[in-house]
C-alpha cells in the first residue's frame, strides 16, 4: 500500500553535526524516513534528541552533514540551484513553538503574515488580499491586519503563526511543537485547524513534538527518535499496539493519562541505553521487521522482535 | 478555623490587580481547606487565577495586588493580614514552600547548587558550618541525585532540565515546610523525565508527611498525583471534589469541556471538542456564570445570577445551575460518559 503513495520528502542517512572540527557533536547520526504526499508524520523524542534540527535540516536553515534530502525527487540538501533554493522556500514553511517568541512585537499582524511575499514582488493590492484571505482561513478576522501580536492571545498568536506559513501556498509544513506552548483548551483549537487545513488542501506535515498522545492524534505515521538516532518508525496505532524497542516503551508508559485509575496501575518503564548489549560483531541495524514497521536492533534482538510481533 | 485536619484555609478571599488606573479582579471569593497531608490539585487555563491563588498564601503577589477581603487561615494566624516582610518570612519556605515552573530560571546560574541548598539549610533549620553542608549533600542525596558530594559544587548549566528540578526541589524540601506548592511543576520537562519528578514528589510527600498543592493544566498529571481537585475558572473554583468524582462524574461545564477537549480522548479523524471563545474579561463585572458565554447549553439563569455552590456528595461539589432541582437535564458529552463507563483507559 505504502509502495503506491508518491513519496513527497525522502530523508536519506541525514547526518547533521554542530561545533568545531576537533570537537564534533552529531545531533543527528544517519536518520532515514520518507514522507508520503498528504500524510502526518510525527516525530517524537525529547529535548536534545535532535527531532528540531531534523525539521531545521530539511528546511536548510542546518546545514547537513552527511546523507540527502530530496524533495519531489529532487536533492535540496547540501549546495542547490538559486532556483530550487528559492522553491524549497516557498513550498516548504514553518511552524513555530512559542507564538511569544516567534511573531515580531514591533510589526504589525499585516506585515508579520505577509513578510514570505516581499521578495516575490507581488502588488500591493494583492498583498493585502492574500493577508486577508490567509487571517480569514485560519479563523481570524481581515481588520486583525492592523494589529500588534500583543493585542492577541496565544492561541491567536499561533494561528498568526500560521497564517504566515500559508500565505505562501506551501505543500510541505514542518510544525515544531506547534501546540506545546499552549493551553489545554487552545491546544483543540489549534490541532483541529491544522487537520481541517490539511484535508481542504492536501497539505503534508512534519509533526514534531514530545508528547506522544498528541502525536497519536494526529499523525498517520510515528518516527521515535532518541539522540539523534531513529529507534523505532511505524505507523500511528500500529506503534501504539506493537511498541518494539525499548525506548518506545519507556515512551508510551510515562504518558500521563486523564484517568485515575490507570494512572494508579501505571508502570513504568525505564530506558537503559547500555541494555542491549550492542557488539562489533552484531551492530544494530535500521530494520524493516514487517512492511512499513521499522525498528533499530541487532540481530539478536531483531529475533525477539520478531516473536513479539 | 480550629479544625484539627485542616492545614490551610482559605475563606472567601478576593485579590484585585491595580493595572493603569483599572481593578482586576483576579480572584472573586474562593473558599477552600487543604486537608493535612492530602495532595490537591488546582486546574485551569491560564489566566483562570491558580498561580496568583496560591502565590497569595506565601506573600508572593506582585505589588499592584492586593487581597481584597477574605481569610487564609494557617496554623491559627490570617496571613491575609499580614502586611511586613517580616511576617512573611516566618511562614515562607520556613512552612510553605514552592517549587516553580521552570527549572532553567529559577535557580541561580551564578551559585553552584550546594550553596544555593546550604541557604535554605542555614536560614531553615538553624544549622552552621560542616553540619550544614551534610544537610545540603542529604538533601541532594534525598531527591536522587547520583554522587551528591561531586554534584553539590557544580553549577546549574551542568544539569539536565530534570536534574534541575530536582535542586528545586531539594531546595524547597530543606526549608522543612509543612505545605510544598508546586506550580506546573513538570510542564517544562519532558514526559519520561515528568514521570519520574512526580514520582519523587510523591515519596518525598510520604516521607516527611507534607501537604501538597499542585498547580497544573495538564489532567494527566492531575489524574497521578491528586487526592482532590479544584477546577478554576476566572477567578473562582467551579468545581471541586475527589480526584475519582471529577474525572469520572464531573457536574460543571467547564470540567466537561476541559476533559472533553483532552486530544489523549480524541478519536483520529474527528474534530478534537475544543471550547469556543475567550475567557471573560476580568476588569469587568461578572454576571451570572463566568463560563455561560462559552457554554452553548448554558441556561438563562446563567446569564443572570451567580450559581452558588451544589452539593453532590460530602466531598464533591460545583458552581452550576445545572444541579438545581428546577434545571433541565443536560448529558454530559460522550467522551464524558465514555471515561465514566471504562473507568481506565487501556493504555496502547
Amino acid at each position: 500500500m505504502a509502495e503506491a503513495r508518491e513519496k513527497l520528502l525522502e530523508v536519506e542517512d541525514l547526518t547533521v553535526t554542530f561545533g568545531s572540527r576537533r570537537h564534533p557533536f552529531t545531533a543527528v547520526n544517519k536518520v532515514s524516513f520518507d514522507i508520503y504526499k498528504g500524510e502526518t508524520f510525527g516525530l517524537v523524542g525529547e529535548s536534545g534528541s535532535g527531532k528540531t534540527t531534523i525539521g531545521r535540516a530539511v528546511i536548510r536553515v542546518n546545514p547537513v552533514s552527511g546523507g540527502r534530502v530530496r524533495y519531489k525527487g529532487e536533492v535540496i540538501s547540501g549546495k542547490v540551484s538559486r532556483e530550487t533554493d528559492r522553491r524549497v522556500i516557498d513550498q516548504i514553511q514553518m511552524i513555530f513553538q512559542d507564538p511569544m517568541a516567534s511573531l515580531n512585537e514591533r510589526a504589525k499582524v499585516d506585515y508579520i503574515v505577509s513578510e514570505g511575499l516581499r521578495p516575490r514582488h507581488v502588488s500591493e493590492e494583492e498583498r493585502q488580499e492574500r493577508v486577508a484571505k490567509a487571517l480569514t482561513d485560519v479563523g481570524l478576522l481581515p481588520e486583525f491586519a492592523s494589529r500588534f501580536p500583543h493585542e492577541f492571545s496565544g492561541g491567536q498568536r499561533q494561528r498568526i503563526g500560521i497564517a504566515r506559513a500559508l500565505i505562501m501556498e506551501p505543500e510541505f509544513i514542518i510544525a515544531d511543537e506547534p501546540i506545546s506552548a499552549l493551553d489545554v483548551s487552545i491546544r483543540a483549537q489549534v490541532l483541529n485547524l491544522m487537520s481541517s487545513l490539511q484535508a481542504e488542501r492536501g497539505l503534508t506535515y512534519l509533526f514534531i513534538a514530545h508528547d506522544l498522545s498528541v502525536v497519536r492524534f494526529i499523525s498517520d505515521r510515528i518516527g521515535v527518535i532518541y539522540h539523534g538516532q531513529l529507534m523505532e518508525l511505524a505507523e500511528s496505532e500500529e506503534l501504539f499496539a506493537h511498541p518494539l524497542h525499548p525506548y518506545t516503551r519507556a515512551l508510551l508508559s510515562a504518558i500521563p493519562m486523564p484517568d485515575p485509575v490507570a494512572e494508579r496501575n501505571k508502570k513504568l518503564v525505564v530506558y537503559d541505553p547500555t541494555q542491549h548489549g550492542y557488539t562489533e560483531a552484531d551492530p544494530p541495524l535500521w530494520t524493516e521487521l514487517t512492511p512499513g514497521h521499522f525498528v533499530r536492533g541487532s540481530q539478536r534482538e531483531l529475533e525477539e522482535y520478531r516473536k513479539m510481533l | 478555623m480550629t479544625n484539627e485536619n485542616v492545614a490551610l484555609s482559605f475563606e472567601d478571599l478576593h485579590i484585585q490587580f491595580t493595572l493603569r488606573g483599572q481593578v482586576l479582579k483576579a480572584i472573586r471569593g474562593i473558599s477552600l481547606d487543604v486537608y493535612k497531608g492530602e495532595s490537591l490539585a488546582i486546574v485551569g487555563e491560564s489566566g483562570s487565577g491558580k498561580s496568583v491563588f496560591t502565590k497569595s498564601a506565601m506573600g508572593l503577589l506582585d505589588a499592584n495586588g492586593t487581597i481584597a477581603g477574605g481569610h487564609i487561615w494557617y496554623d491559627g494566624r490570617d496571613l491575609a493580614q499580614f502586611k511586613t516582610e517580616k511576617e512573611w518570612l516566618s511562614v515562607r519556605g520556613k512552612e510553605i514552600a514552592m517549587v516553580m515552573q521552570d527549572p532553567m530560571t529559577s535557580l541561580n546560574p551564578l551559585k553552584s547548587v550546594g550553596d544555593q541548598i546550604l541557604e535554605a539549610v542555614v536560614l531553615h533549620q538553624g544549622l552552621k558550618g560542616a553540619a550544614a553542608k551534610a544537610a545540603a549533600v542529604d538533601a541532594l542525596r534525598a531527591v536522587g541525585i547520583d554522587q551528591p558530594e561531586r554534584r553539590y559544587k557544580q553549577y546549574p548549566h551542568e544539569f539536565s532540565g530534570g536534574m534541575r528540578q530536582r535542586v528545586v526541589i531539594a531546595i524547597a524540601v530543606a526549608c522543612r515546610p509543612k505545605i510544598l506548592i508546586c506550580d506546573e511543576p513538570t510542564t517544562a520537562l519532558d514526559v519520561t523525565i515528568q514521570a519520574q519528578i512526580l514520582d519523587l514528589i510523591k515519596n518525598l510527600q510520604k516521607q516527611l508527611d507534607l501537604t501538597t498543592i499542585y498547580i497544573t493544566h495538564d489532567l494527566g498529571v492531575v489524574a497521578n498525583v491528586a487526592d482532590r481537585i479544584a477546577v478554576m475558572y476566572a477567578g473562582d473554583i467551579v468545581e471541586v471534589g475527589r480526584c475519582d468524582e471529577v474525572f469520572y462524574d464531573p457536574k460543571h461545564p467547564y470540567t466537561w469541556a476541559l476533559l472533553s477537549s483532552l486530544p489523549q480522548l480524541g478519536v483520529k479523524g474527528q474534530a478534537l471538542y475544543s471550547i469556543q471563545g475567550t475567557p471573560p474579561n476580568l476588569f469587568q463585572e461578572v454576571q451570572g456564570d463566568a463560563f455561560a458565554p462559552r457554554n452553548p447549553q448554558a441556561l438563562n439563569i446563567d446569564f443572570v445570577e451567580r450559581p452558588p455552590y451544589f452539593e453532590v456528595s460530602p466531598t464533591h461539589k460545583a458552581r452550576t445551575w445545572l444541579l438545581d432541582p428546577r434545571a433541565p437535564k443536560v448529558e454530559p458529552p460522550e467522551h464524558i460518559r465514555l471515561l465514566k463507563e471504562r473507568g481506565g483507559l487501556s493504555r496502547g
